[in-house]
């Protein structure tokens, strides 16, 4: 028996499965396992939605099948179990001088899950998604093991980056590390006071590492005001890393109430000087803030939270104000709240990024969550942008397949590499995803 | 510095891959010892990318045949040589009621197989004047239940042939400590149902480490099954044959 039925959900915990769960240690356990049962592989289930979850399904926990594999130390190539965190790779090779190219939010993503949503970081708009520096991929399908690259088995290798597992299970990956200076980073904070200001702040930076914390409940002359904070990775002393904590327990609901938020905002905006200040960072402590925190999820309570982020075209920031003013005026924001220009790099049909501007907000999963949500992907898709996969919890598949004009192609791909539809997942069914022919 | 060799027997398992791991980190050379050659030869590639001296080795505690070349190669390497030991295996009680010679290899998993392999280690140890052992045993080996009691068995026995090796090498400079893992988080326990408290293979390699550093003699991990096993080994037998625990 290798199978355990566990009640698991993705990030926001708003969504939850009860599957039936197995999790190999070895690959010869992986391939029995497959050839007993073809079903999708989750991570560390960083997804917020229902990316991750097979309710009344079975699934493969790929958290043990996380070795290196192979590294070459002249070209930076390296080639690992797709269970590995970002985390992992980031502390074995930043000493020996590479990097992850591509580093999403979080370092517990693994890189199986990097591949599956085609995660971007905060260098989005210098080096592209992460897919763009996977060289390889190593797909299972029941007793079938397809290697895929941008080369070979092309059409396959496109529809897995980004394609949320449906092209099987991802057992392996050789990826391009980049090489980094050293292990710290020079960070820089500005303010920007209003909506205006943070958009030209984005626009004109030229750091390999940009992004904007946004005050998504400042409203009137303040909308929009934030922190900008732009690094380079650079060669220094370590700082000491603090010791992590741990969330012990849900938080009660009026923990992120609108009047808490309001104030720890205005503190953290506040905390960066008029005329901002530069530091040095550990890698880990810049790429991964939220990761010192463990569990922090439960700071929601235990309904969980929705996180929104959605992309518009660069000619559509107005439309983006607009939107960010509804948050605003709505005061269900939490602190969480990011606002950065993406570049034109993605890897897959169902990619998320395109040329623009991104945002995303976390909001607590009160009652009037899913409705303001609602207007928000209405406003997107009106804007011509698109919501992320990795984030969504409530969009519609009409919507999805309207955001995302690749979809038929990756629908064709995805239908011949699992035909049985063993791979699908409740994200999948809710959206109809496996069904082209919504973008008319 | 003296060079630090550890000899990992059965190091598939996730907890031996985490206390590889650990001694990995603190510098040390290691042998990962097992059967399951594919996914030992992954792992020493995983530990040598980090930088460590690794290499797999096969290790069949049914074939004392494999012992000799790891002996050997032990013999050659310079600086003290450890080993640990978190071989053995648990069939259900059921498929060994149903075929009573499964018995057999249960014994040699768990006991005879890696008491064997250790006799042969033990003159190396003297010689050098050093080296610390450590044998994995169980909860279970602490007292006979309905539920696993020939892996029990066979586990008590390993525990007794330990206690009598620690006797014999502390005369030399050598050292060896009993380990009591309660419930692990692990492959073998993924589908075990009613366990609580359950403990991540990590953490349990620091505490095994620490042990190691402190020269303890017996210890429980996590530390609370020393309490929940000392109320276990004290019930009555009278009252505790009629017990399902």
């Amino acid at each position: 028996m290798v199978w355990k039925t566990t009640e698991y959900s993705g990030w926001g915990r708003v969504r939850t499965a009860t599957a039936e769960l197995a999790r190999p240690e070895r690959a010869s356990t992986l391939k029995s396992t497959l050839a007993d049962t073809a079903c999708p592989a989750i991570g560390n289930c960083r997804s917020y939605g229902d990316a991750p979850l097979n309710d009344g399904g079975r699934a493969i926990d790929m958290t043990r099948m996380n070795r290196i594999l192979d590294f070459d130390a002249e070209t930076g190539v390296v080639t690992v179990e797709a269970g590995v965190t970002i985390t992992t790779l980031a502390k074995v090779f930043a000493p020996q001088g590479w990097l992850p190219a591509v580093m999403p939010g979080t370092g517990f993503a693994t890189v199986g899950g990097c591949i599956a949503q085609d995660v971007h970081g905060k260098n989005h708009h210098k080096e592209g998604s992460f897919g763009q520096h996977v060289l390889s991929v190593t797909l299972l399908n029941g007793e079938k093991r397809t290697v895929a690259t941008p080369d070979r088995n092309a059409g396959l290798f496109r529809a897995t980056m980004g394609g949320i597992g449906q092209t099987g299970v991802i057992s392996e990956a050789k990826l391009q590390l980049k090489p980094c200076p050293g292990d710290v980073m020079m960070v820089t904070e500005q303010r920007a006071e209003n909506w205006d200001a943070h958009l030209a702040l984005l626009d004109a930076s030229q750091a390999c590492y940009c992004v904007g914390w946004i005050d998504a409940t400042a409203t009137g002359a303040n909308l929009g005001r934030g922190i900008v904070e732009e690094a380079e990775l650079a060669a220094g002393l370590l700082p000491k890393a603090k010791p992590s904590k741990k969330v012990p327990m849900d938080a009660p609901g009026f923990a992120l109430s609108g009047p808490i938020v309001r104030t720890f905002n205005n503190a953290y905006y506040k905390r960066v000087p008029t005329s901002g200040r530069s530091s040095v960072k550990r890698i880990d402590e810049f790429f991964f803030p939220l990761d010192k925190i463990h569990d922090w999820n439960r700071l929601y309570g235990k309904r969980g939270f929705y996180q929104f982020q959605n992309v518009v075209p660069l000619d559509q920031a107005d439309a983006l104000k607009k939107m960010l003013s509804e948050i605003a005026g709505a005061g269900l924001a939490s602190p969480l709240a990011v606002l950065k220009r993406m570049g034109p790099g993605r890897a897959g049909h169902m990619s998320f990024p395109m040329e623009g501007y991104t945002l995303a907000v976390d909001f607590p999963a009160r009652d009037a969550a899913p409705e303001l949500i609602g207007m928000l992907e209405d406003m997107t898709v009106d804007a011509g942008g698109r919501l992320y996969l990795a984030k969504d919890a409530l969009a519609t598949g009409p919507a999805i397949k309207a955001m995302y004009p690749e979809h038929g192609d990756w629908v064709k791909a995805v239908n011949k590499a699992d035909p049985d539809h063993a791979f699908e997942t409740d994200m999948v069914r809710r959206l109809d995803l496996r069904t082209a022919g919504g973008a008319s | 510095m003296t060079q630090n060799c550890w000899i990992i027997l059965g190091a598939t398992s996730s907890m031996a891959r985490a206390f590889a791991n650990a001694v990995a980190d603190q510098g040390a050379s290691v042998i990962l010892a097992g059967r399951d050659m594919e996914d030992l030869n992954r792992s020493a590639t995983d530990l040598s990318v980090r930088g460590v001296e690794a290499v797999a080795m096969k290790f069949d505690a049914r074939d004392s045949a494999t012992f000799g070349p790891i002996i050997a190669r032990a013999e050659q390497m310079e600086g003290v040589i450890n080993a640990a030991v978190f071989v053995g295996s648990m069939p259900p009680q059921e498929a060994i009621d149903a075929d009573p010679r499964l018995i057999d290899g249960v014994i040699k998993d768990s006991h005879t197989g890696p008491a064997t392999f250790l006799t042969q280690l033990a003159p190396i140890i003297e010689s050098r004047g050093a080296g610390t052992v450590v044998g994995v045993g169980s909860v279970a080996g602490d007292r006979g239940r309905i539920g696993n009691y020939v892996y029990g068995s066979a586990k008590a026995g390993f525990a007794t042939y330990l206690s009598g090796l620690r006797n014999r090498l502390t005369r030399s400079g050598g050292h060896v400590v009993t380990v009591k893992p309660g419930f692990v988080d692990t492959a073998m326990t993924w589908t075990v149902e009613g366990m609580f408290l359950v403990a991540a293979p990590e953490a349990v390699a620091k505490d095994i480490l620490k042990a190691v550093e402190k020269q303890k003699n017996v210890i429980y991990t996590p530390f609370f099954w020393r309490y929940i096993m000392l109320i276990i080994r004290h019930i009555p037998e009278f009252i505790f044959k009629k017990m399902s625990i």
